[in-house]
């Protein structure tokens, strides 16, 4: 009983240092969203496009969407670029950007560059759309549902890996869902 | 050394007291401005994440600083400005968890490891003055109690 007892500082030690080490390996940037399940904040927001109609969250009611706050200025954003204009051609999931922080000759520019897989842009130099959403940094996508709610967040760049891994089946999954 | 320590001392002190928020941010009613520092401080910065929004110069930290000025203005009360934001932001936006039962262990977890220990130290003390008091070693033997006195009879 009494080795049992003296050897206890030393497993409790081995416990606390093998529970902080592996909160080492985990990003910190990876904060969970408040957001996820509950309905999409509400907003509204010019059209990127001169001309065409405003962006609030009842265009995202009846289908699924994905939401992605992008900008000109944001090196990230053209990284994970290609993926969108990849699942814009492909399938038939609207993409709906948010022009955060940017200016609108800028952003126009750049989408003219680079393409423009999104069906509607809101555009959002005031950071309005972003604290309503609790929007980090851009590049951050969401998924919203049929019903409205927000389903997934991620902070940073889209890659083909975390795509097809998560993202989309994910899109499936609530694509079954009634 | 008295004139080296004190223009450092004073160097601290004023660093001390940089901050983020700049002039144009600034409320005219002293008292909103107060309780608008007050509750900054309070609130994490999410992209430069151990500082405050008082604290940074991040441009979310600007944009957060001057919501919180705004809520204030129109009349908003602290607790519903943290409410506000952890709606958006999560319960991360605060520096100082709320006591909730998902926080007990952060909360009360050193205390009661410090009253874990005072017990152990106070069970410790308490067994060896019982018990071991004087242990039987230090009791000396018939022989070595002969030994002792014709050392010390010789020497006398």
């Amino acid at each position: 009983m009494r080795q049992l007892l003296s050897l206890l500082p030393l497993s409790a030690f081995i416990l606390l240092a093998a529970y902080f080490g592996l909160g080492l390996t985990k990003d910190p940037g990876l904060i969970p969203s408040a957001l996820i399940g509950k309905p999409a904040p509400t907003f509204d927001l010019p059209s990127l496009m001169p001309g065409e109609k405003d962006i609030n969250e009842h265009d995202f009611k009846g289908k699924i969407s994905i939401v992605n706050v992008f900008a000109s200025w944001c090196i990230p954003c053209l990284a994970e670029h290609p993926i969108w204009m990849q699942i814009h051609n492909n399938t038939s999931i609207p993409i709906y950007g948010i022009a955060w922080k940017d200016k609108r000759e800028t952003a126009m520019r750049w989408l003219e560059k680079h393409g423009n897989p999104y069906t509607k842009i809101g555009y959002d130099p005031l950071n309005v759309f972003g604290i309503e959403w609790g929007v980090y940094g851009a590049p951050e996508t969401y998924v919203v549902d049929k019903n409205g709610r927000v389903r997934f967040k991620h902070v940073g760049p889209i890659f083909p890996k975390l795509w097809q891994s998560h993202i989309f089946p994910l899109v499936k999954k609530i694509r079954a869902e009634k | 050394m008295k004139f080296v320590l004190l223009p450092l001392i004073l160097i601290m002190l004023s660093t001390a007291s940089v901050e983020a928020v700049e002039p144009d941010e600034l409320l005219e009613d002293p008292h909103l401005e107060a309780r608008a520092r007050a509750l900054s401080i309070d609130i994490r910065c999410l992209v430069c994440q151990n500082q405050s929004i008082d604290d940074s110069d991040a441009d979310l930290a600007k944009d957060l600083r001057k919501l919180v000025r705004k809520k204030l203005k129109e009349g908003t009360s602290d607790e519903d400005i943290r409410k506000y934001l952890v709606a958006r932001y999560g319960e991360f936006v605060l520096l100082r968890p709320r006591i909730k039962s998902d926080t007990y262990i952060l909360w009360f977890g050193p205390v009661i490891i410090l009253l874990a220990g005072i017990i152990g130290i106070f069970i410790f003390f308490l067994r060896h003055s019982k018990n071991n008091s004087i242990q039987p070693s230090l009791i000396l033997s018939e022989d070595e109690e002969k030994r002792i006195s014709e050392l010390t009879n010789n020497r006398g």
